[in-house]
């Protein structure tokens, strides 16, 4: 027989002396429980001068500490079946994992160890230095990646962060050594910096104690965080292509800048993107793309919204031949749904849908974790979980077509496209 | 208990219904979900001469309108409830989810059934298709790693229908026809042919009585036909070279693997964990993050010493005989000898000395770890309950945990000594050439 659990997220909530803050949600699904320890200290907060130092500083974070060798953190986690995944964002670097249930307190004890107390011994430095490289030549040869690393670059211009390539360049890794990774951990490592959200089979009173105990006595001052600059305006529209040789697909990435996540239009910008680009296989840019023209596999939107001014971005890998007729379509999409705004049918739709998939989102303790991680970082509240559907069931017919009439100007769109040169297509 | 457990040791309720279709319940409470998979003993290896790549395209036909479901009215119906859905095809096997609401059940076995029995194959829909998968084709082909994997397994085999790759060759997904699709659905397309599960919150007679309803009445068709091919013994080392413009080479190294049901399978599972560390055991989990492999033989022997960025090695349960495959990145400035080299002394020292206790104890926990986090959804157990009994027979899965514990060092010596000869081994460069030379010599020709 298996139990039924109380439906809905119960998280607990504590913040520790020192600033940092902990959310633990009890699940009973499997034995496991995953970990998401995430810092404000991705790229944006880098120096300007060495755009990559962020991402570097994710890649040597758990290659030694002051009391364990990289070579121990690797047969500590190995022997549990565990990895570290380090990810740096804009905003955060986020170390996440999931671990059995009888292992959750040595394991947070590394996770906590990495983010304290590494020591970026230089051998490792050369060595994921040089991985960064490999993984930035790799890059250069993988046109959806180029297709969007250059719309960033059209969209935000070279003074906003969002703008800066999140692995840096070749020529900016190349220059980062010990004593600047050294330097940002020093200054952006800090306590109330950290959000620790713990999901899985683990009492929360015990993942409290035990992170409290890893936690304490770190030091616990922190600065203001800069503010973010003004995106630049675009009141024309920007294109540019970038030839890869050897390939046979061109992708393109089409994009605008659009709202703050405390936005109060954030939800009628959410069903507004759902409904062109991502409802059933990729909402309205689907409809024409794939299903009425064939002319792609994969045709979509994302509405990515931070803590500065994120980019709705539209996607489609197309065959060179095609480009043209793909970026008039999406031209057409975009241009349609901004002047004439969506159906009735189209809201009512979309909405049942995004509150309907709520529980597919929370059933995993990973989706839990991330869930709480954003809840925590824009103060959305502990009952969230529960107060989304009414915000998402508020939104109105004129607030999506106004979310629409806003942003969607074809006119006003950065467009990137990567693929095989003209003449070898 | 917990689910987890249940998966594992409590039995999932299994019934047959009259007309031959399986059908697999599995409760679990912990979310108000409920995950619906219909799966097809059909894949790329029942796909002769001309005609490689129709198990996907018919995969991707049912979802484009059925004789009750007009196309326009497909698109909604299970996002109505919050819900998800998509399908895929592999070497052995087609499949098709959807996880939505656990109110969503009776629309979802709707669907199904209609996916079974009803599928439309309008000729302009056909067409529209056969464009889209070759865009599906053509992205996985900018990707150097996926285009030097298709090459590897073409070489590896000679015989064998797994040589080719799942989504085809593209002069016969330029030339099949409707009635080469619709053919293909109509063998394969029977409730005999397929295994239906259904994981999440449900009652299992409740579920039965719907399941019969819905689909109880589509009448069970022929036997379908299944290849039986035996690929002959390799006598000596296969290579291919792909060469294109590029910033990275890959190296790939690939021996013929048991299948799921022969006794090599665990231990050579083992040893792929001692290599590179330990997966997840089905094809969707398999390539879920980075393992934990930095104290693995691999990794410590190429990326530590700066030979490779990463590495990475495949084993899949199949049907029949597939390939192992061991993944390379070379570092820049590494040349693809000096890395194979590297990587064949790693084999050679297995080959020769052995695994230590110490590693194989490690690569069992990591596995047992892995059957736990694999069941963190009521998708991804429905996907392994499905998995398994449609590729290895229902006996495998209640039976891994305890496989893999069995498995000794001694074992995992004798594969690795019979397994990763060099004889049977085909080893793939990608070697990638300097794009700014392809553009001089482009120009030299057009002049």
């Amino acid at each position: 027989m298996t139990v039924a659990v109380p439906r809905g997220l119960s998280p607990v909530r504590t913040v520790l002396d020192e600033g940092s803050v902990l959310l633990v949600q009890e699940t009973s699904m499997t034995p496991a429980v995953t970990i998401n320890a995430t810092i404000m200290a991705g790229g944006v907060y880098e120096p300007s001068s060495i755009p990559g130092l962020a991402y570097v500083t994710g890649r040597v974070l758990d290659r030694g500490t002051t009391t364990r060798t990289a070579a121990q953190i690797a047969e500590d986690l190995d022997d549990r079946g565990v990895s570290l995944r380090i990810a740096t964002a804009r905003h955060t670097i986020a170390v996440t994992c999931t671990c059995l249930s009888e292992d959750f307190d040595d394991v947070l004890r590394i996770v906590i160890d990495t983010i304290r107390n590494p020591v970026f011994p230089d051998g490792e430095v050369e060595k994921r230095r040089a991985e960064t490289l490999n993984s930035l030549r790799q890059d250069e040869d993988n046109p959806a990646i180029r297709a969007v690393q250059v719309l960033f670059a059209l969209l935000y211009g070279p003074s906003h962060p969002y703008g800066r390539p999140a692995k840096g360049t070749v020529e900016s890794v190349e220059r980062v050594t010990r004593a600047d990774l050294v330097r940002y951990h020093t200054t952006r490592f800090r306590a109330p910096r950290l959000v620790l959200a713990v999901a899985g089979d683990v009492p929360a009173s015990r993942a409290l104690d035990r992170a409290a105990l890893e936690l304490g006595g770190w030091s616990g001052t922190d600065s203001e965080d800069p503010p973010l600059p003004a995106p630049p305006p675009h009141s024309s529209r920007s294109e540019r292509t970038i030839a890869i040789q050897g390939k046979s697909q061109s992708d393109i990435a089409y994009g605008f800048i659009a709202i703050r996540r405390l936005d109060p239009r954030y939800y009628g910008y959410w069903v507004m993107n759902n409904i062109l680009g991502q409802f059933g296989l990729g909402g309205r840019i689907a409809d024409n793309i794939r299903e009425r023209q064939g002319m792609a596999y994969y045709a979509y939107s994302t509405l990515d919204p931070s803590i500065g001014e994120g980019p709705l971005l539209i996607r489609a890998g197309v065959d060179p031949a095609n480009v043209e007729r793909a970026i008039a379509a999406i031209d057409l999409e975009a241009g349609t749904l901004g002047s004439e705004g969506p159906t009735r049918e189209e809201l009512a739709q979309s909405q049942q849908y995004l509150i309907g998939s709520i529980p597919r989102m929370l059933e995993t303790n990973a989706g839990i974790a991330s869930f709480l991680q954003s809840v925590e970082q824009f103060g959305l509240g502990l009952d969230y979980d529960r107060e989304l559907p009414k915000h998402l069931r508020a939104v109105t017919l004129d607030e999506v077509r106004a979310a629409a009439a806003e942003l969607l100007h074809p006119d006003r769109a950065s467009v990137a496209v990567a693929g095989p040169p003209a003449s070898a297509a | 208990m917990r689910s987890a457990e249940v998966t594992a040791a409590s039995p999932t309720r299994s019934d047959t219904l009259a007309n031959g279709l399986k059908v697999l319940v599995h409760e679990v409470h912990t979310a108000p979900l409920v995950s619906v998979w219909c799966w097809y003993r059909v894949g790329s290896r029942d796909e002769g001469p001309g005609q490689t790549g129709v198990s996907h395209w018919v995969e991707h036909m049912n979802f484009k309108g059925t004789v009750n479901i007009p196309r326009d009215q497909m698109k909604g119906m299970v996002e109505r409830f919050g819900g998800m859905w998509n399908g895929y095809t592999w070497i052995d096997q087609t499949t098709y989810l959807e996880t939505a609401g656990r109110d969503a059940l009776d629309q979802l076995l709707f669907i199904e059934a209609e996916r079974m029995a009803n599928g439309l194959y309008e000729p302009e829909e056909c067409e529209s298709e056969r464009t889209v998968i070759i865009s599906e084709l053509q992205g996985g082909e900018n990707d150097p790693d996926q285009l030097l994997d298709q090459e590897v397994t073409a070489t590896a085999f000679r015989a064998h229908p797994y040589r080719h790759p799942t989504i085809g060759w593209l002069p016969d997904l330029r030339s099949m026809t409707r009635d080469d699709l619709y053919g293909h659905y109509r063998r394969y397309y029977v409730p005999n042919n397929a295994t239906l599960v259904i994981a999440g919150d449900v009652e299992p007679d409740d579920v039965l009585r719907r399941v019969e309803r819905a689909l109880g009445n589509i009448p069970s068709g022929a036997a379908p036909p299944r290849l039986s091919i035996v690929e002959p013994p390799q006598l000596g080392e296969r290579r291919v070279v792909v060469e294109r413009p590029g910033t990275t080479a890959y190296l790939k190294i690939a021996w013929h693997a048991p299948a799921a049901t022969e006794p090599d399978f665990f231990p050579m599972l083992v040893l792929d964990a001692v290599l590179a560390g330990a997966k997840g055991v089905n094809l969707w989990s398999s390539f879920r993050g980075v393992p934990p492999q930095r104290k693995s033989r691999l990794y410590t022997g190429l990326v530590e010493r700066s030979l490779a960025s990463s590495v990475s090695g495949a084993l899949v349960p199949t049907a029949q005989p597939f390939v192992y495959t061991l993944s390379m990145t070379a570092m820049q400035g590494v040349d693809l000898p000096s890395l194979e080299a590297a990587a064949l002394e790693q084999i050679e020292k297995i080959r020769t000395a052995g695994v230590t206790e110490e590693e194989v104890a490690r690569a069992r926990r990591q596995l047992r770890a892995r059957f736990v986090f694999e069941n963190d959804s009521v998708t991804n157990i429905a996907h392994q309950l499905g998995y398994f009994d449609t590729v290895t027979g229902p006996e495998f899965f209640g039976a891994l945990r305890a496989n893999v514990e069995n498995v000794t060092a001694e074992q995992v010596f004798d594969v690795a000594r019979r397994r990763l000869s060099a004889t049977t081994r085909t080893v793939g460069w990608f070697k990638p050439l300097d794009p700014r030379a392809v553009d001089r010599e482009r120009g030299g020709a057009e002049r």
